[in-house]
């Protein structure tokens, strides 16, 4: 088994082998040069064949969990409902069992029906919907204020208000990561998701997330936390969350960004609150001891921007 | 019932050039015929150029790791797969549908502007030409998305401006054919035929046509603005003078949500035509399925940036977007009801446009239905810029659009060529198709839901399997577009098959049965008399 990645508290989901894999493997052996390597759930990340969302570590993220869960019953009981008709006409309704057409009459009140039906239902569905946008956008008395910079390719971090203020560093897909895509054979759990420094924010905190860019749009996204926000060059915006249980989550750039677009991982580590001030403390002294990572992170920005602007071909 | 072919008898072909020999009769074309086919060949070569980028796309995926394309080069045929289907296959598919059909099926001699009609073809050839050399170009095709998102663009090759000058071209060709089309529905229809006894195709490309003729411009101010910003030292979309990136989205999306009812409302109109011809019964519902056609129309302006949810609007915006959105489901939903009651109670046989029609209205549904699970701004939240937004347009332009495009030609084919069809390959295109489809599309459900970005070169290993699945029904239903064109499409060209009938479908109605097949070169020289339900030649 493959795994370069520290598993925490949670534990480690059962390896499932990718017998699926092998067996379509087959018809593209051309293209699958490797044996079908073993990978697992990456607790916090995606999980092996998921079909459904990650699994929420905040409450909106276990909202929108049921919102979709409800919107999925709704979209299924129409779907056979329209289709049960649909198919029972094309069962009994065929010339070839002598069925003869029969003009229907079109009353008034069946496209009425049909038409004020639908309406009610979308209603029913904008409801719980409304509450919860109202929620997501609620970013006030946050306990803790980062600001994400989106860069061509990687992520800045600024600790601007609450416990670790003034913290700041870069964090980027950790190297071997990129090397392994390039050689056509990556392995491991946490592949493309691996960064130097994640982002660290402590537990059952509200963490307000001011999200800019520097260059083009990128999008910060934790699927765990149900946020996804555009940062966007000239102008911020925000999102919030707080993280119920302590880990590691991952997300990726979800607007497209240029050629590094799928090279640009989000990690969160969630600390309990202890661990967090510890960590807090340990980056402070770091901190003194070196140029001043915010600076440091004010002149990369620039760097990178003068570097965008001469490489407008 | 013959009207038509006794005055061709009578009158021989003095009153009008004849047909001009070789190239000269494609290159100097003013039928209305001859400039469908070039629209409809036209477009299946676009269908397969897009096709083998998709293709290019899928084996990059097949499995995780960068094998075959740099990023780069991956993000280069995203793009130009999106904007080749989106301006190169689709549209101008529906444009040969009309203007083959729509003369024919409201009774007119041709299109209201003949030359104008050549002009609009012809212009796309050198527009396509520049799109598929911006691959050769420095620095390659452009690789900011079909969206061609600032500021990204800015960032682009010399191919970015060949792409927006080819896109203007483009345009200016969509609205000559759209002012063509509202000019020949509103004014050379045959005495009788009244607006509301109109076929529902020419219903949904006269709203169609508004559409363009609304949006068209709209996207050519977005791109002319991205034009400048590159060249001109202007700063409308760029943020380091000032400018505002998600202005560009709003204006693009005041575009391009109009722009993808302008791919699904002609679809509509010939489902509403292949419903009926095999129930055997009329449409139900005619007057709401106009409604309905208008009422997405209309909604389709006010709903644009529900694909940019997570640009950060203020609540009110969200919630106002996420409302109207919802609401295009109603007259969605009235058109599905409408074509279920039409199947009700008929007398039903299952020829290959059938098959096509029940195919489109079942898994075109799919795609509406997640398209209701993306309006929800909360849900769109977790969705948004993943595979689950891939499957879902693949679900409504694929299964919908090209879907309902192969029945059209099944339907109409026998009227364009004299000949049938061989029933059993249609089927074969039919099934295989729809199979590899959802082998391709229904696993991209998963990868969003589970997180996986879209315009990814590569991904992390845990969605690998569905990954596979899915490139491996992508080339299933490549090559069976293959098939179609040289066991279908070939054969009916080249006159090979069963001798057509006049009208070769039991249950269908309309003026376009009322001529022979194949439709001789110049139909309805003088309007019909037509019946009172407007669908036959009386005298």
């Amino acid at each position: 088994m493959i795994n370069t990645y520290k598993v925490p508290k949670g534990g480690r989901c059962p390896g499932r082998s990718r017998t699926a894999t092998t067996f379509l493997a087959l018809p593209g052996a051309a293209l699958w040069s490797g044996a079908a390597q073993a990978v697992n759930d990456l607790p916090g990340g995606p999980a092996v064949n998921a079909v459904n969302f990650q699994p929420p570590a905040t409450r909106i993220a276990e909202i929108l969990h049921s919102l979709h869960g409800f919107m999925l019953v709704l979209c299924a009981s129409i779907f056979v409902l329209v289709f049960g008709v649909m198919f029972y006409a094309i069962w009994r309704h065929r010339k070839s069992v002598g069925h003869q057409a029969k003009e229907l009459s079109e009353p008034l009140w069946v496209e009425l029906g049909w038409t004020i039906v639908p309406l009610l239902i979308v209603i029913g569905m904008a409801l719980p919907a409304t509450k919860v946008v109202v929620a997501q956008k609620d970013t006030s008395n946050a306990d803790l204020t980062i600001k994400v910079t989106g860069m061509q390719w990687k992520w800045g971090y600024d600790y601007l208000k609450g416990e670790g203020e003034g913290i700041a560093f870069l964090s980027m897909l950790d190297t071997g990561q990129r090397e392994m895509a390039n050689s056509g054979r990556p392995e491991g759990d946490d592949y493309l998701l691996k960064v130097d420094h994640p982002l660290v924010v402590p537990v059952g905190k509200k963490v307000r997330v001011i999200t800019t860019a520097i260059d083009v749009i990128h999008a910060w996204m934790v699927p765990a936390f149900g946020v996804k926000q555009d940062a966007i060059p000239g102008f911020v915006r925000d999102l919030w969350f707080r993280a119920e249980k302590t880990g590691d989550f991952y997300g990726q750039c979800a607007e497209l960004c240029g050629k590094e677009h799928a090279f640009m991982p989000i990690h969160v580590k969630v600390l309990s609150q202890d661990d967090y001030s510890r960590w807090v403390v340990e980056q402070k002294t770091l901190m003194t001891g070196q140029v001043d990572a915010s600076s440091q992170v004010a002149g990369e920005a620039s760097e990178q921007r003068s570097e965008a602007g001469g490489n407008t071909r | 019932m013959n009207a038509v072919i006794d005055h061709h008898a009578s009158h021989g072909h003095d009153d009008h050039h004849p047909v001009l020999a070789g190239w000269r009769r494609w290159v100097f074309a003013t039928n209305h015929k001859d400039i469908g086919t070039l629209y409809l060949l036209f477009s299946f070569t676009m269908l397969l150029f897009g096709g083998t980028l998709a293709m290019g796309i899928r084996a990059e995926l097949f499995r995780p790791g960068l094998q075959l394309f740099n990023p780069e080069l991956f993000n280069q045929l995203t793009t130009m797969h999106g904007i080749i289907m989106v301006f190169g296959a689709i549209m101008p598919a529906f444009v040969g549908f009309a203007n083959w059909m729509l003369p024919l099926q409201i009774g007119a001699s041709d299109m209201a502007f003949a030359r104008m009609n050549n002009f609009s073809f012809w212009l796309m050839v050198p527009a396509a030409l520049i799109i598929a050399l911006a691959f050769f170009m420095p620095g390659g095709a452009p690789a900011a998305g079909w969206t061609l998102y600032a500021p990204l663009t800015l960032q682009m090759g010399p191919s970015m401006d060949a792409t927006i000058f080819a896109m203007h071209i483009l345009g200016a060709s969509s609205i000559m054919g759209s002012i063509n089309i509202i000019v020949t529905v509103l004014n050379m229809r045959a005495p009788g035929m009244t607006l509301m006894k109109m076929p529902m195709f020419c219903w949904t490309w006269l709203i169609t046509a508004y559409l363009l003729i609304a949006v068209i411009p709209v996207l050519a101010g977005a791109i002319t603005m991205t034009l400048t910003d590159r060249h001109f030292g202007t700063s409308f979309f760029n943020p380091a003078g000032g400018g505002d990136p998600v202005m560009y989205q709003h204006i693009f999306w005041f575009f391009g949500h109009p722009e993808v009812y302008i791919l699904i409302l002609p679809a509509f109109g010939i489902i509403s035509q292949i419903i009926p011809a095999f129930a055997r019964k009329r449409l139900f519902g005619y007057a709401s399925m106009v409604y309905a056609t208008a009422s997405i129309a209309i909604l389709s302006f006010v709903v644009w940036a529900h694909h940019m949810y997570t640009t950060g609007m203020p609540v009110t915006g969200q919630l106002f977007f996420m409302y109207s959105t919802m609401l295009i489901a109603v007259p969605t939903g009235v058109k599905v009801f409408n074509w279920v009651a039409t199947m009700w109670k008929g007398s039903m046989t299952f020829e290959t446009p059938m098959l096509w029609a029940v195919g489109f209205i079942f898994v075109f549904t799919m795609g509406g239905f997640t398209g209701l699970i993306l309006s929800m701004a909360p849900i769109d939240q977790q969705l948004h810029d993943t595979y689950y937004v891939v499957a879902h347009f693949h679900y409504t332009m694929v299964a919908g659009s090209l879907f309902s495009l192969f029945g059209g030609v099944y339907y109409w084919g026998p009227k364009w060529t004299g000949v049938m069809y061989s029933e059993t390959r249609g089927r074969i295109h039919f099934w295989l198709s729809l199979i590899f489809f959802n082998l391709a599309f229904f696993p991209q459900h998963f990868l969003g839901l589970g997180g996986m970005p879209r315009r990814y070169a590569d991904y992390p290993m845990q969605f690998a399997d569905f990954n596979m699945i899915s490139s491996i029904g992508a080339f299933g239903f490549g090559l069976m577009q293959v098939y179609f064109f040289v066991f279908v499409v070939i054969p009916m060209m080249r006159g090979r098959g069963a001798k057509a009938p006049q009208k070769p479908w039991e249950g269908a109605e309309g003026l376009e049965w009322e001529v022979p097949s194949p439709a001789p070169h110049h139909t309805f020289e003088i309007p019909p008399r037509l019946d009172a339900s407007a669908t036959r030649v009386i005298d």
